[in-house]
């Protein structure tokens, strides 16, 4: 059997919404140093947990916002998560459905044997024009799924796929808010029909009917879409139907589907048969049956973990300040001038540091070093040290300053954190609330985008406040 | 081997007003400093042999300084050793006159450090690493020396910061009897407090300010400058000091000293045969970077006991009128730190009170003067003068 053998969800800490912006919920809001790139990671993170990533052959990520036009995003994932050199990866772009049509290319994969286990990863942060309808109904997260064929925690048994043209919603390379027709239209020949149409054939190929299915996973264009789809079908919406979540996440994109999912396996029980719609240029149905597996994986932080944990933007101006809206300079440089002219070079040197975290740790003391070293701090050996990564490590605040000179996060807060096991470094504090900082506090690792500068995204781990 | 002490004289002295000086050019910095040691000493622009420029920014090679001066084919090396640059100017010439190699040579600090928006200079940064990482204004690090400081002592961010505001208070009330300094204004501790914080838990008028400044020395043989005049000083020690970043390396610094300060300060007492130096030192030219820094020197130095400065502080024991005067010009508070020129802008003090010209700051009785700098975060380098009068 092939199928999911570890889960892992993202929702970032921030909410915006109520009158601010005319919502009656509120929505998940990327902090400003966060993408789909880090959202993934900390998706993939959660996944892995405790699990051998050296199993992982392929990393699939799918968004609508990726930061690089050309350039992989999976890679970067893929190092953050420190997984091996020898994986394949592979971008899934420019689909609404990509999450799931990643889910079912790791399927195939799995299925042909030309790998053991594929991890895919989804996030998005789309953004409405300010003030509309899409910002009310657009939030950001990410999911992260591992597909493997031993130890499947749920299975996917089947699918059906149906792809269309049309132009529901869209956005060119021009765009930097996401256009869309009539609602009227869009959901009358774009999701119901398809939706209908790729829920009809799963249903006939795998010879299921309705009451068969303990939670129907369906992604929706709006509030009352799935609801209406999974009636017009002869479901019980109130009884089958997984909460959309969007008066307290939104509609999170690609992986909007991928976390309504997760939101269901935190819950599920083996023998429970779900039914998953992706939908966008078409649909994706598929078949899912939970196994008694399913109770091995629940030592990590479930969708509602993540979406009790939160904190309030202030106002409206930062979520502007934030995306870069009100002055588009601050989407480069947050803290200081001291970052600019990387030399590219020197950052693929250093990329082992950079993206996986990577410590020294001397074979003959012990000491460990970050930076990285190569002759020892304490006993001078030379060019005798293993490799540790420092990025799922607890670590402790020793003593910290507050920089009022910093651009988009002031107060920059700068702590040096020691590590569990060893090593010590100076981080930027994120997702931070600065009355809540002081020495002893526990923190842990978060990859972020630290600044952008000459067209250059640049990622970096940033400590953050335990967020459980 | 035989060391510095005695062997090498300092004959004449130079430093411009520091300020935002706008008007002034590197080449003005360096012609007006230049032209009072000249004259200071007695001596020709064409006696000088050699000369080293201490310059972190403003300039590169020797050019800078024999281009404003004319001083035509001899010598020149530029300089760069951070904060220590200009006390890194000095050792360079001491060390040839004491070497045999060349009689009588200049060494010339100077920074133009308000013609960079905002005062430093990012773009010339050497290009060492890809600068993923925190990379913070130097408050930053100095503001986490003082967070740990106050927490290992016992004491609240408020008492923390009520200690640290009466060295400004000090550093300010001598700024103002220091007719070249940038700022010259007498201050409160509720100045202090009440001041914008910059980099908790420092406020504005915790850190120095950001100066444009020369200063200059001619340096000789204590034969040649018996030869010249009565009144110069010796040089009585050199301690140079580089670290390799370990305090942010590994997890065993404790963010309540500087490992490069003592050090520095050991060498060079050593050096000089100091062996008590609050006894023997009359006064010290400290890097007031941030006044946290001030306290944590009076430690370092060997003023004050371990985690026993707040007490000399609180006492007045480094005022004008205590034991141990520092920082009579009003410091780095006072004339802001361009780089290159502070080092030799400290010994001009040291010059002015041993030689008894020091007006309405002059230490009575002073024989030993001290200069210090530090240069960087933790990990980076320290220089600790030690000059000493004829008699």
């Amino acid at each position: 059997m092939v199928g999911i053998t570890s889960y892992g969800s993202y929702v970032p800490l921030w909410r915006m919404g109520g009158k601010a912006i005319g919502m009656r919920g509120e929505k998940a809001v990327a902090c400003f140093d966060e993408d789909s790139i880090t959202m993934a990671a900390a998706a993939g993170i959660n996944c892995l947990r405790d699990s051998d990533r050296a199993l992982i052959d392929k990393v699939f990520f799918a968004s609508t916002t990726f930061p690089y036009k050309e350039k992989q995003s999976a890679s970067v994932v893929a190092a953050a998560c420190d997984l091996p050199y020898g994986v394949g990866t592979a971008d899934f772009a420019n689909s609404l459905k990509g999450g799931t049509s990643a889910l079912l290319s790791a399927v195939d994969a799995v299925t042909a044997k030309s790998a053991r286990r594929v991890m895919v990863t989804s996030a998005d942060m789309r953004m409405g024009a300010p003030m509309e309808q899409h910002e009310r109904i657009f939030g950001d997260g990410a999911a992260a799924f591992v597909v493997g064929d031993t130890d499947v925690a749920v299975g996917i048994e089947a699918s059906y796929s149906v792809t269309d043209e049309i132009l529901d919603i869209w956005r060119t390379q021009h765009d930097t808010f996401v256009r869309s027709w009539e609602a009227r239209f869009a959901g009358t020949e774009g999701y119901q029909r398809m939706g209908a149409e790729a829920i009809g054939g799963l249903l006939k190929k795998s010879n299921l009917k309705p009451s068969d299915f303990s939670k129907l996973v369906f992604y929706t264009p709006d509030p009352k879409g799935s609801a209406a789809l999974a009636k017009r079908m002869g479901f019980d919406p109130k009884t089958q139907l997984q909460d959309p979540l969007l008066n307290v996440l939104g509609n999170t994109g690609t992986s909007f589907p991928l976390i309504l999912l997760a939101a269901a396996l935190d819950e599920a029980k083996p023998g429970d048969n779900i039914l998953l719609l992706g939908y966008g240029d078409g649909a994706d149905a598929l078949l899912l049956r939970v196994t008694e597996q399913i109770e091995d994986i629940r030592n990590r932080n479930g969708v509602k973990e993540y979406l009790d944990s939160k904190k309030m933007i202030p106002n409206y101006q930062t979520y502007l300040m934030w995306r870069g809206l009100l002055n588009p300079e601050h989407e480069k440089v947050y803290y200081s001038g001291y970052q600019e002219n990387t030399a590219v070079p020197a950052l693929y040197r250093e990329r082992n540091r950079i993206f996986r975290l990577y410590a020294s740790k001397c074979k003959a003391c012990g000491t460990v070093h970050f930076p990285p070293q190569r002759i020892c701090t304490k006993c001078h050996s030379q060019d005798k040290f293993d490799e540790v990564r420092l990025s799922d490590k607890k670590g402790e605040v020793f003593t910290f300053s507050m920089d009022y000179m910093g651009m988009v996060d002031s107060p920059a807060v700068i702590p040096v954190i020691d590590f569990d096991g060893g090593g010590r470094g100076e981080f930027y504090l994120t997702d931070r609330d600065i009355n809540e900082i002081k020495i002893g506090m526990s923190v842990n690792m978060t990859f972020r985008k630290i600044f952008f500068d000459e067209g250059i995204y640049h990622y970096y781990w940033k400590a953050m406040p335990d967020r459980f | 081997m035989e060391g510095i002490k005695d062997r090498v004289a300092i004959v004449g002295m130079g430093c411009t007003k520091f300020g935002e000086l706008w008007d002034k050019s590197p080449d003005d910095l360096v012609i007006e400093s230049c032209l009072e040691a000249f004259e200071d000493a007695g001596i020709d622009p064409k006696d000088i042999k050699a000369a080293w420029l201490g310059t972190e920014s403003s300039g590169n090679s020797g050019t800078p300084l024999a281009r404003p001066l004319k001083l035509d084919y001899i010598p020149i090396t530029r300089v760069e050793n951070v904060c220590c640059t200009g006390s890194e100017a000095i050792r360079n010439a001491a060390y040839a006159v004491a070497a045999g190699v060349y009689d009588i040579v200049l060494a010339c600090g100077m920074e133009k450090l308000k013609d960079h928006n905002g005062g430093f200079s990012w773009a010339r940064m050497p290009q060492d690493y890809s600068r993923v990482d925190v990379r913070s204004a130097p408050a930053n690090f100095f503001a986490k020396l003082a967070t740990r400081y106050f927490h290992h002592y016992g004491m609240s961010i408020e008492e923390g910061r009520k200690l640290l505001a009466q060295i400004s208070v000090k550093n300010h009330k001598n700024g103002v009897l220091s007719p070249k300094a940038h700022l010259q204004r007498e201050i409160s501790v509720e100045t202090v407090l009440k001041s914008p914080m910059i980099t908790y838990p420092l406020s504005l008028f915790d850190a120095c300010g950001i100066s444009d400044g020369g200063a200059a020395a001619i340096l000789t043989t204590p034969e040649i400058a018996e030869s010249l005049k009565t009144d110069y000083i010796l040089i009585k020690g050199l301690g140079l000091i580089s670290g390799s970043e370990q305090p942010y390396l590994t997890g065993d610094f404790d963010f309540l000293h500087m490992e490069e300060n003592v050090r520095a300060s050991q060498a060079a007492y050593r050096e000089a045969g100091i062996k008590d130096p609050r006894k023997e030192i009359d006064m010290a030219e400290v890097h007031d970077c941030f006044t946290i820094h001030e306290l944590v020197i009076y430690e370092d130095l060997g003023f004050s006991q371990p985690g026993k400065a707040r007490e000399d502080v609180e006492a007045g024991s480094f005022s004008l009128e205590g034991d141990l005067p520092v920082n009579t010009d009003g410091g780095l508070k006072c004339f802001g730190h361009p780089l290159g020129a502070s080092g030799i802008r400290m010994v001009y003090e040291v010059y002015n009170q041993l030689l008894e010209r020091a007006g309405k700051r002059q230490v009575q009785n002073a024989r030993i003067g001290l200069t210090h700098n530090l240069g960087g975060v933790p990990g980076a380098n320290c220089m600790v003068n030690i000059f000493g009068s004829v008699n």
